[in-house]
C-alpha cells in the first residue's frame, strides 16, 4: 500500500517542550529525544468527524443558550482560513475554542481569579470549516488575567483553538492574540516560540472588511497545518 | 506557508474541550473484544498532573481506521469511529471503554502488532506528545518494527500495557510518564 507521508513537525515554528521561563514546562515536557517513527496508515489516518451535527449557535458565544441573554464585553467577529503548507485549504474540519470571559475570567472551578463571572458566558464553541477552508467565530473579546508564573504575570488576551485537519500528525491546538496587545513581548508561553516569525503568526490581524458596522469588530486568524509531502513512496522492505 | 506554532492547552481546556462525554468508543453494536485502558499521567518529579488531556486513535476489530485513506479490504464497523478523548482526574487518571484494536500494516509492508494511537496534552505541554500503547498479551509486538526500533529495553517497555481481568473484562493498565527515569517513549512523527 502505498503511504503519502506528511511532513515533520518544523520545530523553528514549534516551541519545545522545555522552556525555563514557563515554569510548568519544567517537570512536564519530556527530555528524552523522540523517537523517530516512519508513518504508516496509523499516522496518516485521524478522526474526521464527517458525521458531526453541531447545534445552532455553537460558533456563536456571545448569547448563552440557556437564557438567551447576551454575555458581557466587547462583540467581535474572528474569521480565518485553515490550510496546509501548500496553501491548500482543509475542508470541514471542526474547530473548537475556548477562552476566558471580558472580564479576564474563565468559567473553570480551578480559575480563582477575584474578577466577576457572566452568568450568560461559558467561552466555548465549535465550527466547522467551509469548502474553501473558511471559519467563523462570534464571541467577546477576553480580557488579560494574572497568573503566577512570575511576579506580576499577565496573560496577554487570547483564545485557545484545536483543531485536528486531516490526520493524527496535523493535529493542533494553539491560541491567537489581539494586535497591539502591551503584554504580547511580556509573556513566556508566546516567547517559547523559538522564532519571531514564528510568534507573530499567533497574532491575529485586525480586519476592517470584516467589521460590521455598528455591530462589531472584525479579526482574521489563519491557521496552517503540515502539509503532504510531494511524491508518495512505494513502500519496497523486500 | 510555514506551519502555525503550537501553544499549550493550559489549566482550563475542560471548557472547551471535555464538557461532553468523549472517553467511551465503543456501542453494543461495536464488533470485538472489550477493553478498558485506564493510567495516570505523572510529572518530573512522580506527581500525578490533574491537567492533562488523552486523546486516542485506533484500528477497528479487523485492522482497518475509519479514514478514507485506509483503503485495505477489511471490513469498516460504522458503529466505530476509533476516536476517543478523556481528561485526567485530581489524581491525574483518565480512562477509556474500547476494543482490542486489529493489526494494521507498517512500513515495508510489515504487520503493526495492535496498538493504539497516543496524544497527549496538558498545561505545561507547550507541544502535545504522542505514544502508542501496545498490549502486553499480545505475541506480535515480538516484530513490530516500531517497538523494535527501541534498542533501550527498559524504554521499550514504557509502551506496553498490562492487563489485568476486572468485572469479566480486561483492563489494561497504561501510565505516562512525562519525565524521569522511566519517561515514556515519545515519537517525533
Amino acid at each position: 500500500m502505498k503511504i503519502q507521508p506528511y511532513n515533520n513537525r518544523d520545530w523553528k515554528s514549534h516551541p519545545p517542550y522545555l522552556y525555563e521561563a514557563y515554569g510548568s514546562s519544567v517537570k512536564r515536557g519530556p527530555l528524552q529525544k523522540l523517537v523517530p517513527i516512519t508513518q504508516t496508515l496509523s499516522e496518516i489516518t485521524g478522526p474526521l468527524f464527517s458525521d458531526i451535527k453541531l447545534e445552532q449557535g455553537e460558533a456563536d458565544l456571545t448569547r448563552s443558550a440557556q437564557t438567551g441573554i447576551e454575555a458581557m464585553g466587547e462583540r467581535i467577529i474572528v474569521v480565518g482560513k485553515v490550510m496546509d503548507e501548500d496553501e491548500k485549504p482543509i475542508r470541514n474540519t471542526v474547530i473548537e475554542i475556548w477562552q476566558a470571559n471580558a472580564a479576564g475570567r474563565y468559567q473553570h472551578p480551578v480559575d480563582q481569579h477575584n474578577a466577576p463571572l457572566d452568568p450568560n458566558f461559558i467561552g466555548a464553541g465549535r465550527c466547522v470549516t467551509n469548502d474553501k477552508g473558511e471559519y467563523r467565530f462570534l464571541t467577546i473579546k477576553p480580557g488579560a488575567y494574572p497568573w503566577l508564573n512570575h511576579a506580576n504575570a499577565w496573560r496577554p488576551a487570547h483564545i485557545h483553538l484545536s483543531l485536528f485537519g486531516p490526520s493524527l500528525v496535523t493535529r493542533l491546538v494553539t491560541q491567537f492574540f489581539f494586535p497591539g496587545d502591551p503584554l504580547i513581548s511580556l509573556d513566556p508561553i508566546l516567547n517559547s516560540i523559538p522564532t519571531k516569525s514564528g510568534r507573530r503568526r499567533l497574532i491575529a490581524a485586525y480586519a476592517h472588511d470584516v467589521t460590521e458596522p455598528e455591530f462589531a469588530l472584525g479579526y482574521r486568524f489563519d491557521i496552517v497545518l503540515r502539509g503532504r509531502q510531494a511524491t508518495p513512496f512505494e513502500k519496497s522492505g523486500r | 506557508m510555514k506551519q502555525t506554532p503550537s501553544q499549550t492547552v493550559g489549566p482550563f481546556y475542560s471548557i472547551g474541550l471535555t464538557r461532553q462525554t468523549t472517553n467511551v468508543l465503543v456501542s453494543d453494536a461495536t464488533e470485538g473484544q472489550r477493553i478498558g485502558i485506564e493510567g495516570q499521567i505523572l510529572d518530573g518529579d512522580g506527581k500525578p498532573v490533574p491537567d492533562a488531556m488523552v486523546e486516542v486513535w485506533q484500528a477497528n476489530a479487523y485492522g482497518r481506521y475509519h479514514h478514507p485513506d485506509d483503503k485495505q479490504e477489511k471490513p469498516l464497523d460504522q458503529s466505530f469511529t476509533g476516536w476517543g478523548r478523556s481528561g485526567t482526574d485530581k489524581n491525574g487518571f483518565y480512562s477509556f471503554e474500547t476494543i482490542k484494536p486489529g493489526q494494521v500494516p507498517g512500513a515495508g509492508d510489515s504487520a503493526q502488532a495492535p496498538h493504539v494511537n497516543v496524544t497527549v496534552f496538558a498545561r505545561g505541554m507547550l507541544v502535545h506528545a504522542y505514544t502508542r500503547i501496545y498490549f502486553a498479551d499480545e505475541p506480535a509486538n515480538a516484530n513490530d518494527r516500531v517497538l523494535n526500533s527501541i534498542k533501550n529495553k527498559a524504554r521499550r517497555q514504557t509502551l506496553i500495557a498490562t492487563g489485568e481481568k476486572k468485572d469479566g473484562k480486561a483492563v489494561y493498565r497504561f501510565d505516562i510518564r512525562l519525565q524521569g527515569d522511566r519517561e515514556t517513549v515519545f515519537f517525533d512523527m
